[in-house]
């Protein structure tokens, strides 16, 4: 299985794709997973590749092999349709961030569906940043996420919890581990 | 115990289980975490940060002549700073292992080039290991002391950054127990003077010959057969990418790339039909097996340039073109400066006194970017300064307005000496030293300037002011670059001296909890707003335009310069 995990520095992709290994491994699989950190802090495009099977080789994603992808910024879902198949599923965040020549009035910010509709029939909306602030913690947008990305993969909800616990601090895992559970059951719209 | 790992959190463990006493580091993406891993989770190990790459190697060894096993840590491009003790170094005496871990970047993620460290090895003449994955990068680690040791030779462990930043399963080791110090004095090894080194030099070529006999049994190199019409050498990232293209391929994994095993090489290509060389970068192993009279293929398919891919090894195998995803209609999101941060105001003080800036390597380097386009410059650390001597000493004093930036990082590192020779050879040029308090580029490490160690320990705090005087330079001032008049104001006195001048732009990074910014939104009044974008012209992400007025939006962090620049007043307040 191959997830790609897309979106901007310091939306916490970086966390997110942690617990997704982390899970995985317990749940018996071997994993790698690729990301390029460095610059990514300074609001660059963030993307994380994670694998898992019995034996993984490249830490990247062949192209055309993604499964699944995750993306916390609409614009950043649209950027990697090399690594996209018809069957990848693909959840966007409903959530738009700005890029520069968009904030200096250049250009206008894209609309990205109809790109990722034509990558893919299985393109999924989800208003995750609304949900985390409901919560009242937008940085728990990632976990939020995860509760989405956790329907589309097969390992039971128990270990995911026991994982959040474990890698996030304390004084936030409550209202993580709600925003895991929330994502689960967020409304998901095919376009 | 299974742990996941990234290259550089496994390399900080292998230093662990290898019993390694000390380590030290310049900060450099994509080898930054090995020390503060190091420092984090294995305390006994002593870590520090070192000003330059330089003072790191030759740091650890000394710490090795102790007998003591020592690691030295940087990117790629630090090991040209530290080149000069590295080909030296494998003259002398090894009693405590010593290993230097170099990662590269190829694609250059976070470089200012892609050059392909696997030719140091071959040029100091020392033993190079290359791992494949998390696992590797701890098991190699280990094996690197060990061959430094049993070899009597300086190791060097490359990695890429696939290898340093991605995660990975791995089996944890047994820690083993430090080596005690002892004080030994062996003056004809260590004291490189001609008569001595001349006698050392027969002792590298004879090591390296004992190295590639190593080479050619140790299991850090293996034949993996399977479908012998296509036989694949390969190390380092490149084996995994080409095993995920041709999983049904033979293989000679080379974990050890250099010296080159001879023997197996021609083994393995006497047992495969067609015979690739899958590498990044440089043909390093290609040339080697050229060289021996073996027929292969590699470059004349595989990219020279950026990282490769599990796609391009195959199309590059198969004959197939070359995939090279087709650039998008989207727009960019580069990195950029933060909301607030300092070095954007100091920028845009020179810009605005019409200022040629000579650059340097840390944040302010994305200063480049429009519509800022501050920076005109950037070759290496500590290059800057000596761009705008050269520059207007050339020009003569006062004919052009020459001015370098430096972040205090990288001043320490390598600006030093440069301002030296301003001050020495009389320049003219302006010298900003950018003191954010910190590393920034990297995440945020201390240094000389900070007051503090890696570990979190206070210790002594260099004061730029005195130094910069203790250099030599007559005209020096510190400003506050949020007071955006006073420092446009000190730049035009800077240049008005036509002597060498400092000015210490000093307020800490946004990222930093001592930030001085409040952290609170500020707005524009749309009715005063009259829509001239001088505001915009400072590049903040917190700054919009909507084609008529500026906006500012939820990132800002109230650092005041867009309302200090507003020519109509319209910006302030804010909650």
């Amino acid at each position: 299985m191959n997830v790609l995990m897309t979106g901007v520095g310091g939306q916490g992709i970086i966390l997110a794709s942690d617990i997704l290994s982390e899970v995985v491994m317990r749940a018996g699989f071997d994993v790698k997973k690729s990301e390029i950190h460095g610059m990514a802090q300074r609001g660059g495009s963030v993307m994380s590749h994670v694998r898992f099977a019995g034996e993984v080789a490249s830490p990247l994603i062949p192209y055309g092999c993604c499964d699944i992808l995750v993306s916390f910024e609409e614009l950043e879902a649209a950027r990697y349709p090399p690594y996209m198949n018809g069957g990848t599923t693909v959840i966007v965040n409903r959530f738009r961030l700005a890029p520069p020549s968009v904030i200096a009035g250049k250009e206008p910010y894209p609309d990205v569906v109809p790109i990722l509709k034509g990558c893919s029939g299985n393109v999924y909306l989800a208003d995750g940043t609304a949900v985390a602030q409901a919560l009242g913690e937008r940085r728990a947008l990632n976990l939020v996420l995860m509760g989405v990305l956790s329907k589309f993969i097969e390992i039971p909800e128990t270990l995911w919890a026991e994982v959040i616990a474990d890698m996030v601090p304390e004084r936030i895992r409550e209202v993580n581990l709600e925003a895991f559970k929330r994502g689960r059951t967020i409304d998901l719209v095919r376009t | 115990m299974k742990k996941i790992l990234s290259g550089n959190e496994a390399v900080a463990r292998g230093a662990f289980e290898a019993g390694v006493s000390f380590a030290a580091a310049y900060p450099g993406t994509p080898s930054t975490e090995i020390l503060e891993t190091i420092s984090e989770l294995y305390k006994d190990i002593h870590a520090e940060w070192a000003p330059n790459e330089k003072v790191a190697l030759e740091a650890a060894v000394g710490a090795s002549y102790t007998g003591a096993r020592a690691l030295a840590v940087m990117k790629h491009v630090g090991v040209n700073v530290a080149a000069d003790p590295l080909m030296t170094l494998p003259y002398t005496l090894v009693r405590g292992g010593i290993v230097l871990v170099s990662a590269d970047d190829p694609e250059l993620f976070s470089s200012q080039n892609e050059q392909d460290n696997r030719h140091y090895a071959r040029f100091a003449k020392i033993a190079l290991l290359e791992p494949s994955s998390s696992q590797e990068a701890k098991d190699f680690t280990v094996e690197a002391f060990k061959i430094s040791e049993e070899f009597g030779t300086p190791v060097m462990l490359r990695t890429t950054t696939r290898i340093s930043h991605s995660m990975g399963v791995v089996e944890l080791g047994e820690a083993s127990p430090m080596k005690a110090p002892t004080l030994e004095r062996h003056p004809a090894e260590w004291v490189m003077l001609p008569a001595n080194a001349r006698r050392r030099h027969p002792v590298i070529e004879e090591r390296i010959l004992a190295l590639k006999k190593f080479a050619e049994t140790t299991p850090l190199n293996r034949i993996e057969m399977s479908d012998a019409s296509l036989g694949i050498i390969a190390s380092g990232v490149a084996y995994q990418y080409a095993k995920e293209a041709f999983p049904n391929a033979s293989f000679l994994k080379l974990g050890m790339p250099y010296p080159l095993p001879e023997r197996l090489v021609r083994d393995f290509a006497s047992r495969v039909k067609d015979l690739w060389i899958i590498e990044e970068l440089d043909p390093f192993v290609e040339e080697m097996v050229k060289a021996l009279g073996i027929p292969c293929r590699g470059k004349e398919r595989v990219p020279l340039c950026g990282e490769l891919n599990p796609d391009i090894v195959k199309a590059a195998v198969l004959g197939l073109e070359i995939p090279r995803p087709a650039p998008q209609a989207l727009p960019p999101r580069p990195p950029s400066m933060c909301p607030g941060c300092p070095h954007r105001a100091m920028l845009y003080a020179l810009k605005r006194n019409k200022c040629f800036i000579a650059g340097d390597i840390g944040c302010y380097t994305l200063g480049f970017l429009p519509p800022l386009d501050a920076i005109d410059t950037c070759l290496c650390m500590g290059a800057g300064i000596n761009h705008a001597h050269g520059m207007s000493k050339v020009f003569g004093p006062g004919e052009q307005k020459i001015a370098a930036v430096i972040g205090d990082s990288t001043f320490f590192h390598s600006g030093i000496t440069g301002l030296a020779n301003l001050a020495y050879n009389s320049g003219c040029a302006l010298v900003v030293i950018l003191d954010n308090r910190t590393t920034a580029m990297t995440g945020s490490q201390n240094h000389p300037g900070t007051g503090v160690t890696i570990s979190g320990e206070k210790t002594t705090d260099i004061d730029l002011e005195s130094l910069v005087k203790a250099l030599g330079i007559p005209w020096v001032r510190t400003v506050n670059p949020y007071a955006v008049n006073e420092t446009r104001q000190a730049v035009k006195e800077a240049l008005d001296s036509k002597g060498p001048a400092v000015i210490i732009s000093r307020a800490p990074c946004v990222l930093l909890k001592t930030r001085a910014v409040p952290g609170t939104v500020l707005e524009v009044d749309p009715e005063t707003c009259t829509g001239c974008k001088v505001c915009i012209s400072l590049g903040c992400p917190a700054l919009e335009f909507d084609g008529e007025k500026a906006h500012i939006n939820g990132v800002c962090v109230g650092c005041n310069v867009c309302a200090e620049i507003c020519p109509a007043g319209a910006i302030g307040g804010g909650s």
